[in-house]
């Protein structure tokens, strides 16, 4: 049956509502590529999503459209899903004793008491 | 909010655990949100939790993506340039922010070529407000101030979810829709202060629009088996009724500033309870065009599908050979 719509461009475009065309295979949306946006320059790049694309250089182009839309930007990442290596959630506990490590904490070293109990030795 | 559909009609829930599900995992999953942690995508999660979620953000998905539609008419005779240009922004915003969506959707598990085709068969649904037509350029004024608004209310909810992709794309979709809804505020305002022929089109707008927006956020939740889980889950963030509630509290005394009306003569709120009472609407109706009969549900899917198929010589053209998927990583 044939659309009949209030938008002249879609009457014009004479499209049939039982036509089965258009449906996706897979890939037809492409593969999938990390985002690294970098605000302004000296800060870090941070991830900030994911483009589908076919290839790096697009994928930049869909990467500023989508996530560089607003505010500043200075530089833009793209890097394949595929490429990328993360940790698991599970293993959380690799970061458990990182806290703990408390000789590589500034906060730990304490030589004002020795100071000047040595000062009071010295005076007595 | 979004409409039901895309569960997988033979998983078995008993209770809420889908068969060979741990308590013991249940129960960490369940302190993790508890404490205000988020869900990432390679966590251990229910499959109910999983399959719920896909539903909801892939039909928000599809709402955004038919949403651009009915406004996307009025760009080619949006009045001056300016309007023109501000339209054509939100268009692209609303396209952009489908694809964030997709993506949250899609660290799920779900590929996006299954979204975009159960988008048009009609398997998965999308917010029922779309299935109206913008009559006249009035109608696209009332749509970019009053239904981004109700989407707001729904997506500033949301954002608190427990899903980590979810939230952070809402986050950033909340960001620029408020420029939506100061737009659209802008260009009912411009009308209704304006000639008696322009208050009177856009008065005609609000009553179209009256009630798709009194059915936006779905029916009065009913005490169905899931809603406690789902809201324990941080996947539900409020009620259907509440969230309407909020809305009308906020726009119904900015529509009445204007002098314009509200087609519901129930329509007040009750000083006592602080709540406001209103003509429930046509609950039938709303399920009516849900199950495809509205005046331009085929409309909407006809022209997505042309989409598809009129840009898929290009996107062959440029698929490179062997290239392999991987779900997003976040």
């Amino acid at each position: 049956m044939k659309i009949n719509s209030l938008d002249p461009r879609i009457e014009r475009a004479q499209l049939d509502s039982e036509s089965q065309q258009g449906m996706n295979t897979p890939m037809d949306q492409f593969q999938t590529y990390e985002v690294f946006e970098q605000k302004k320059r000296g800060t870090h790049h941070i991830h900030v999503g994911s483009v589908h694309a076919p290839n790096a250089e697009l994928a930049a182009v869909f990467a500023k459209e989508q996530y560089s839309r607003r505010g500043q930007c200075v530089n833009i990442w793209v890097a394949p899903t595929t490429s990328i290596y993360a940790t698991a959630y599970e293993d959380a506990d690799i970061f458990e004793t990182t806290p703990s490590k408390y000789h590589r904490d500034p906060e730990s070293y304490k030589v004002m008491d020795r100071i000047q109990a040595y000062k009071q030795k010295q005076n007595a | 909010m979004y409409g039901s559909a895309y569960i997988d009609p033979n998983t078995k829930f008993d209770g809420y655990l889908a068969p060979g599900e741990d308590p013991a995992q249940l129960a960490e999953f369940e302190a993790r949100i508890a404490a205000g942690d988020k869900i990432e995508p390679r966590d251990w999660m229910p499959a109910l939790y999983r399959k719920q979620l896909i539903r909801m953000i892939e039909q928000h998905a599809h709402s955004e993506i038919i949403g651009s539609l009915p406004e996307g008419t009025w760009i080619t005779r949006a009045p001056g340039f300016r309007r023109k240009l501000a339209l054509m922004a939100k268009v692209q915003d609303e396209v952009g922010h489908a694809q964030l969506l997709y993506n949250a959707a899609e660290t799920l598990g779900k590929s996006r070529e299954d979204m975009v085709n159960d988008l048009l068969t009609g398997k998965s649904k999308y917010s029922n407000v779309f299935n109206y037509p913008a009559v006249t350029w009035a109608d696209s004024a009332v749509i970019a101030w009053l239904i981004d608004a109700a989407a707001i209310v729904n997506q500033l909810a949301n954002s608190k979810g427990s899903y980590g992709p979810y939230s952070r794309a809402l986050d950033r979709i909340c960001a620029e829709e408020s420029f939506h809804l100061k737009y659209g505020h802008d260009n009912v305002v411009f009308l209704a202060t304006g000639t008696p022929k322009q208050r009177q089109m856009v008065q005609e707008a609000l009553n179209r629009w009256w009630e798709p927006i009194m059915h936006f956020f779905g029916p009065p939740d009913s005490a169905s088996q899931h809603t406690e889980v789902l809201m324990r889950w941080k996947v539900k963030m409020d009620t259907n009724d509440n969230m309407r509630q909020t809305f009308l509290n906020m726009y119904v005394p900015k529509i009445w500033d204007l002098g314009l009306s509200v087609p519901d003569t129930e329509l007040r709120k009750n000083e006592e309870t602080g709540k406001w009472e209103y003509t429930e609407p046509n609950w039938e109706t709303f399920k009516q065009v849900i199950n495809g009969n509205g005046p331009c549900n085929a409309e909407r899917l006809a022209v997505r599908r042309m989409a598809e198929e009129k840009g898929r010589w290009v996107r062959r053209a440029i698929l490179k050979e062997n290239t392999e998927y991987a779900t997003p990583l976040s």
